[in-house]
């Protein structure tokens, strides 16, 4: 039996960054072996900087320097506003549509366009699977409370023409609120936060009473604090058959993990020949039981 | 608006019945419903009985089988569908697509609910429900406004149902991972929430501490009241501060707005905790009964009654309690 080797993929930037960084970042993108690239917003829709108009540009440059690009929506629905806010993005994208709500999906599938789910897409078994691929899901993204176990059941069920991403890297979105846990650690409301996610670019931590560093805050999101690192697991993602591996931004070093990826996926020989170097890029540690069926924070 | 209340046994919800609730809902005993804890829930015998109970007093019975089925189980779920629906319940409470469509198709005359679990906080969610499983009803996830939920019913293609009183999740139902991030078990994966397993309490020269599979959830000076170690009501650091970083033990209480909730149309108002006392089942039943009756009575002059909010106070979490994303202070 012939394998191969999963590609690469660039999750959305889940935190707020300003637009100079945005635009740097992803000229740096252009130039990296990445095949998949998300942007736009999936987490706080107050985020604003960037435009439907400058995601198209942006989306367009990446297109041209032969990147596959898609559009992230957003994850949380509450206002009326936002709803409108995602019917128009979905009827206008010139890109494919990351569904992170299955309000995306109902959209997408009256406007009979073909739509990838993310992470927050709650497809725990095969037959939900399958009801989605008949509403236009042609990749889904495995919830990342799942176990390299679970995905194997699923890979023996998966329907014809749907592609099945894993969360390879990054720390991970775990929960999303009405409420924003940012303005609450700088005592304000959520109405009035002053886009106080601009001064954490990768998150805030959030740490135990003795100083062990547990979740991350990102504005109505909660993340992990620990990064999760699947690359040393590249020969089962192929023996798996997993067609995409979603790396998710930060701050820095994004660029230098993206050619680790890509170094490995070049040559899967050994592929933890750069975990000490890859590690020395996480905001605090690494985690990766929930691809091995236990608690997401336990290391193995 | 009928009222919806929570039995994790039988006692529970025939106090549910005796003091008022329209509807009881209840699951079985397994990790087919969000409730999934030791000693909790029905079997069928029991559950054949409380239908029989209810039924006889003209209340009815909904079974919440609520969780994420698991790749591989999916068995276990679809049993437990189809015994609700041999039992004659009166509505299945659903969160997962998968059975979500094995429901409409092997029951096509049982009444489905969308489970609160389903994180559907919009009129498209709900619209792919609908269409796609005739499901009639929704329970919305406790994150909107009341002008955000009024929206809703407005485009809704199905009724709404909202949480009344009791204990509060502040992250989107189905969309949280933080227990399994701490534990290895969620609500989707295991159908609970911070597990009973994984707490351990211990007394240490710095106070009384409560940890859940090793994190440090929150530490209680002298005099403090220790509350369950649900992850997101713990106290944390974030930059140089030390306190409820997520959410304050608080429950759910909407006394106040019953006459809005009506006004805008919400067809149902529910309470949790099914792994409640019957009790707590009794008290809660007979409170939320008085109020929507004299709700509906006088809309107008509608107040909510001192005796009432003290009743709810006493068995609120952490003794407090919030409208939560009802009112400005979340949004």
């Amino acid at each position: 039996m012939t394998t191969t080797l999963p590609k690469l993929a660039l999750g959305p930037i889940l935190y707020y960054w300003s637009k100079q960084q945005v635009e740097d970042f992803y000229r740096d993108v252009a130039d990296t072996d990445i095949d998949i690239v998300y942007l736009g917003e999936a987490v706080c829709s107050k985020r604003r900087i960037m435009r439907n108009k400058d995601w198209f540009r942006i989306g367009e440059q990446l297109q041209a320097r032969g990147k596959t690009v898609i559009l992230s929506t957003l994850t949380l629905l509450e206002a009326a506003s936002e709803l409108s806010m995602l019917k128009r993005l979905c009827a206008e994208s010139p890109f494919l549509i990351e569904a992170n709500d299955i309000a995306a999906v109902q959209i997408l599938k009256e406007l009979g366009k073909p739509f990838v789910s993310g992470p927050s897409v709650n497809i725990y078994n095969s037959r939900t699977l399958k009801k989605l691929s008949e509403s236009g899901l042609i990749r889904w993204t495995l919830p990342v409370e799942l176990s390299a176990t679970e995905l194997a059941e699923f890979q023996r069920h998966r329907p014809d023409n749907v592609e099945t991403e894993v969360f390879a890297w990054g720390r991970l979105p775990l929960a999303y609120s009405a409420r924003c846990f940012t303005a609450r650690a700088a005592n304000l409301q959520k109405d009035d936060c002053q886009f106080r996610c601009l001064d954490y670019p990768d998150g805030l931590l959030l740490s135990t009473r003795e100083d062990e560093a547990f979740l991350c805050i990102n504005g109505i999101q909660t993340q992990s604090a620990r990064t999760v690192n699947l690359l040393g697991e590249i020969n089962r993602f192929s023996d798996l058959g997993v067609d995409v591996l979603r790396i998710s931004p930060q701050s820095s070093n994004t660029i230098d993990i993206i050619k680790r990826f890509a170094a490995v996926l070049n040559e899967p020989q050994s592929p933890t020949r750069f975990d000490t170097e890859l590690e020395s890029w996480m905001p605090t540690a690494e985690c990766n039981g929930y691809w091995n069926g236990e608690a997401g924070m336990e290391r193995y | 608006m009928e009222l919806i209340c929570p039995a994790g046994n039988l006692p529970s919800l025939k106090a549910a019945v005796d003091n008022g609730a329209d509807v009881v809902y209840i699951g079985f005993q397994d990790d087919t419903n969000a409730r999934h804890f030791a000693g909790l829930n029905f079997n069928d015998k029991r559950a054949a009985e409380g239908v029989a109970y209810a039924h006889r007093r003209g209340a009815r019975v909904f079974v919440a089988i609520n969780t994420y089925p698991q790749v591989g189980a999916f068995e276990r779920w679809q049993q437990a569908v189809d015994r609700a629906a041999r039992l004659g319940v009166d509505a299945l409470i659903l969160a997962d697509i998968g059975l979500l469509d094995y429901a409409a198709q092997r029951w096509p005359d049982l009444r489905l609910h969308l489970s609160v679990q389903a994180s559907a906080t919009n009129p498209a969610s709900l619209r792919f429900y609908h269409e796609n499983f005739a499901i009639q009803r929704a329970v919305l996830p406790r994150v909107l406004s009341v002008k955000q939920v009024e929206q809703v019913i407005k485009e809704s293609p199905v009724e709404i149902e909202v949480f009344g009183f009791g204990s509060l999740c502040v992250m989107v139902e189905g969309r949280c991972l933080l227990s399994s991030y701490a534990t290895g078990q969620s609500p989707n994966t295991f159908g609970a929430c911070s597990p009973a397993s994984a707490v351990r309490w211990k007394e240490t020269p710095r106070g009384l501490e409560s940890r859940l599979n090793g994190v440090l959830i929150d530490r209680y000076e002298e005099g403090e009241n220790a509350g369950y170690p649900t992850l997101c009501k713990g106290r944390f650091q974030v930059q140089d501060k030390t306190g409820y970083a997520i959410e304050e033990p608080t429950s759910l209480n909407t006394l106040s707005l019953i006459p809005d909730l009506m006004r805008i149309g919400v067809c149902a108002l529910k309470v949790e905790g099914r792994q409640r006392s019957p009790a707590y089942v009794k008290l809660v039943t007979r409170v939320l009964r008085a109020a929507i009756d004299a709700a509906k009575k006088d809309p107008d002059g509608f107040s909510v009654d001192a005796e009432w909010m003290a009743s709810l106070q006493q068995v609120s979490e952490g003794t407090q309690t919030t409208l939560g994303a009802y009112a400005r202070p979340w949004q």
